[in-house]
């Protein structure tokens, strides 16, 4: 049995502690906004935050988790009204969607990093997560979008 | 070619035909999209069916019904795959209806005879739809106008309909209060509907307008529910162990005495398909998706299987080489007389030969399925573009009635044509040979093992020049496997000889230019239809035709001296059966034209560049004649001379797409699609080794990331003629510009997709 922290609330989980944990969170705990692409770390679609860090669920095992805060899609904001879930709408990002969760928790970590990220900083940062509808110019824009609503919100709040 | 026209498809997709004298129907559904980010989507277990008072509804048309408090709900029954399609075609609808676009949802129906036929491809939705749609949205405002009247007192002459309300002076009354007190019996027979006029253009208040699609918010906050997210009470899990070749394998031996190993592993057995879909699959089934894809690892199969697990791309282009040397073979899709003589008197000529290699789809959810049995109905839980075509299959591999199985719709994680297979079958079956529910999951390499994959093609083109550089006659010859051929051979058309041809694997060879004497030969490349499933792959043979003919054109204008952009363009003189005809293609070749000039003024054809850049274009129609989508694009790239590498600093794109329902929706569309058209230009491509397709995931295989996106420019054209389709039009485009931009900036030809910096190499030092 491994325990963790997913989006504020303690879990304990049966699957083995080498079970990845992409499918712990979608299987047995139910979240499936978490998504499978390749299974290899490669595509970024399974992204979730764990103490923080943009992780690729896919290919963390469950056991390196005990004991950790993790975040996914469903626990970014509790309104799902993070800036870029807002901008994500706004710009009207997603086309089918089987991404995004991963693209957004990808890029709430990049812009932790980089609260005014240049286009070098987002193709860096973006590159592992792929997006087959290539949305790409939507989500660049949409970050930028974000950050400078979240720099405003940092000096005006 | 307006013989296509004709053809099956669009003949047994006549919805007016049917369906409209249905007044009272509970609709069952599975997926709806609410506004407000409040995603109606729930999955089965926590019971998404809704079943609506079916006496309470007006429901003029099956297409949509209206509650006693004013709700409208549209029942779509095309997949949504990224096109916001429900938002699409419910703007259709709430236009004609003078409806309050706040009161509308929509909600995507579970496969059903009523609908009529169900795809999702083609880029049909909008383009099909709108003539049956905007008459059923027209056909309820004139219902609710009369009935209104009648409850106001008041003439029906005298009324107007806006917003949900009809209104007669200083008086009105909301359509929910019409529904909820009026007597709405009032059907439609396909004469009558046929005879409602739709609005002017100028009249139109949501067409044209953007509005926030639907489905988005759903997608960004996790709710939206995809068939991988697809749950039912007590299901178990499955993984296949895909076979060496697609249709000639057969289990030998199954072994998995390591898989007993695997906590939560359950069994592994050979599928039996009547329906030849699955040929060798072995199921390895477990309690959690872990057990099952772990378990799979450790099974061993053996198999016998025949020629195809040799198969190599080479031998594809082989055959393909075979079949185009051999004059007799293949269906004549244009067939003009003349064409010898102007080769025989031609003052010069010209030939080429252009290949593809093999692409695959990657939709980035790996295909998967639920299936169960529920009250004598077999359930299929899945995202799928082609309802009509898989149910018949899947009543063949299970033994029991169409009327006995259900496909129930859910997102799709990318469509692209993958989604247009079969892969149900595998799971209904892993279902039956258990009794229980069985949640199928591919892996991403079981995903591309068992994909229909892009085929490989080859194409010779020849042109003939009289005086002066006159175009007097062309040649098309192309090889490629058919998807039609493999996936629903009831699709096939005929040439007038009688031959049967996969349209979709040559339209974009029937082009709107007038060369003289044209001919188009397709070949189906019979050792790739053997060998493996080729598939249709966003745009299908548009994909590679175009790359064939743009590349051509442009190696034709230089031959001659002209500007490519000129010499397109005196091409494009909209003469005979390039003029177009109505409602789809009015203004014919003149159109593209058009697009072409504006694109080349657009994007700076005659300014001067920096050494090593260049600029190149193309111009399509997007991928059928039945329904062109104007368009033309100019690349401008940069070439690296000594590694080869091409950088792509920006695309620019004109299209004519008649009128725009969403404009921002097409101007996604036409975003994805171009970068899709860049990605497998110079970053994707794989190729048949030993039968199977060399690169079964992102470790070798690459597409487009964030870093390779070029600048990108899009105007559409302003217009009121027919929608046309868009999701796939300028997939054509791009890589033959890319090409032709290649050549402009460093003087090298290419005529391979995809380009790679060897080639790139090669063909300077060859210039050399």
């Amino acid at each position: 049995m491994t325990t963790f922290n997913l989006n504020g609330r303690t879990v304990s989980v049966h699957s083995p502690n080498d079970a990845p944990l992409l499918w712990v969170i979608r299987d047995e705990l139910g979240l499936t906004g978490t998504k499978f692409g390749c299974g290899i770390g490669m595509c970024g679609a399974c992204t979730v935050h764990v103490e923080g860090r943009a992780t690729r669920s896919c290919i963390t095992a469950v056991g390196a988790v005990a004991g950790s805060k993790v975040t996914t899609i469903e626990g970014l904001d509790p309104e799902g009204r993070h800036p870029l879930q807002t901008a994500w709408i706004e710009l009207q990002v997603p086309q089918c969607g089987y991404c995004q969760s991963g693209q957004i928790m990808q890029a709430a970590t990049l812009l932790k990093d980089y609260p005014n990220p240049t286009d070098q900083d987002i193709n860096a940062v973006m590159a592992g997560s792929l997006c087959r509808c290539m949305t790409y110019l939507r989500i660049r824009k949409a970050i930028k979008l974000a950050a400078g609503r979240m720099r405003e919100g940092a000096t005006h709040g | 070619m307006d013989s296509l026209s004709a053809h099956g498809l669009r003949g047994s997709y006549d919805p007016s035909r049917r369906g409209f004298l249905i007044t009272m129907l509970g609709a069952g559904v599975m997926l709806g999209y609410a506004r407000c980010g409040l995603a109606a989507v729930e999955g089965i277990v926590s019971g998404a069916q809704r079943e609506s008072s079916a006496s309470e509804l007006f429901e003029p048309t099956i297409w949509y019904g209206i509650d006693p408090g004013g709700e409208i709900t549209i029942n779509v029954k095309r997949a949504e795959m990224g096109q916001h399609v429900g938002t699409a075609l419910a703007r259709i609808v709430a236009d004609e209806l003078e409806a309050d676009w706040g009161k509308v949802h929509v909600i995507t129906v579970d496969s059903d005879p009523k609908w009529g036929e169900m795809v999702t491809g083609g880029s049909w939705s909008v383009w099909q739809s709108f003539p049956v749609l905007s008459r059923a949205g027209a056909a309820g405002r004139l219902a609710l106008i009369e009935e209104g009247a009648k409850l106001l007192g008041v003439s029906t002459q005298s009324c107007t309909a806006r917003k949900s309300a009809v209104h007669a002076t200083g008086r009105s009354i909301v359509y929910g209060d019409i529904v909820a007190r009026g007597n709405l019996g009032r059907t439609y027979t396909p004469e009558q509907l046929n005879e409602i006029p739709i609005k002017a253009p100028a009249n139109r208040r949501l067409i044209g307008r953007d509005t926030l699609a639907l489905d988005v918010p759903s997608k960004v906050n996790g709710k939206g529910r995809y068939g991988l997210d697809a749950v039912v009470e007590g299901m178990i899990y499955a993984r296949p162990k895909i076979p060496p070749t697609r249709y000639d394998s057969k289990v030998v031996s199954i072994e998995d005495s390591a898989a007993k190993r695997v906590p939560g592993y359950i069994q592994s057995l050979a599928l039996d398909d009547p329906s030849g879909t699955a040929p060798g699959w072995v199921m390895v089934y477990g309690e959690s998706f872990t057990a099952a894809s772990g378990a799979a690892d450790l099974v061993k199969v053996k198999w016998s299987s025949g020629e195809a697990a040799h198969l190599s791309e080479q031998d594809l282009l082989r055959r393909a080489a075979e079949l185009i040397a051999d004059p007799n073979g293949g269906a004549m899709v244009v067939d003009d007389p003349g064409a010898d003589t102007a080769f025989s008197s031609a003052k010069q000529k010209l030939e080429r030969t252009y290949t593809t290699s093999t692409v695959m789809h990657f939709a980035l959810e790996p295909i998967n399925a639920l299936a169960f049995e529920k009250n004598g109905i077999f359930e299929i839980h899945t995202g799928n573009q082609w309802q009509t075509a898989i149910l018949p299959v899947l009543a063949k591999a299970l033994g029991r009635s169409q009327d006995k199985i259900v496909l129930r719709s859910y997102l799709l994680g990318g469509g692209f044509g993958r989604r247009l297979d079969g892969y149900a079958v595998p799971a209904a079956l892993a279902a039956k040979a258990v009794g229980k529910p069985v949640k199928m999951v591919c892996t991403r390499a079981d995903d591309m093992r068992f994909d229909c994959p892009r085929s490989p093609s080859m194409q010779t083109l020849r042109m003939a020049f009289g005086d002066g550089g006159r175009v007097t006659a062309m040649d098309h010859h192309a090889a490629a496997g058919w998807p039609t051929a493999a996936i629903n051979p009831a699709f096939m058309l005929k040439d007038a000889r009688g031959v049967s041809f996969d349209a979709f694997a040559i339209w974009g060879a029937d082009h709107w230019y007038t060369v003289g004497a044209h001919r188009v030969r397709a070949l189906r490349n019979d050792l790739a239809n053997r060998s493996f499933r080729p598939g249709y792959l966003r745009s299908v043979g548009a994909g590679w035709t175009n790359w064939a003919v743009e590349s051509f054109m442009d190696e034709a204008a230089h031959a001659v001296g002209v500007d490519p952009v000129a010499f397109r363009l005196r091409l494009l003189n909209g003469v005979g059966r390039n003029s177009g005809s109505a409602p789809n293609a009015v203004g014919g070749a003149h159109r593209q034209a058009a697009v072409l000039a504006r694109v080349a003024e657009k994007a700076g054809w005659r300014s001067p560049k920096p050494n090593d850049t260049g600029l190149g274009v193309a111009t399509t129609f997007g991928q059928e004649r039945d329904m062109p989508t104007w368009l033309a694009c100019v690349a401008r790239v940069r070439v690296d001379r000594t590694s080869g590498q091409v950088t792509v600093e920006k695309l620019t794109l004109v299209i004519d797409a008649g009128t725009l329902i969403q404009p921002d929706s097409a101007t996604a569309q036409v975003e994805g699609a171009a970068l899709w058209g860049l990605s497998m230009a110079l970053h994707e491509g794989s190729e048949f080794v030993e039968g199977q397709p060399k690169d079964t995931n992102l470790d070798t295989y690459t597409l487009l990331r964030m870093g390779d996106v070029p600048e990108v420019e899009i105007e559409f054209l302003a217009s009121t003629e027919t929608p046309v389709g868009l999701g796939e039009a300028a997939t054509t485009a791009v890589a033959p510009a890319i090409g032709n931009a290649i050549f402009a900036a460093s003087g090298a030809r290419l005529r391979h997709l995809p380009i790679r910096p060897e080639a790139v190499r090669q063909a300077l030092a060859h210039r050399a």
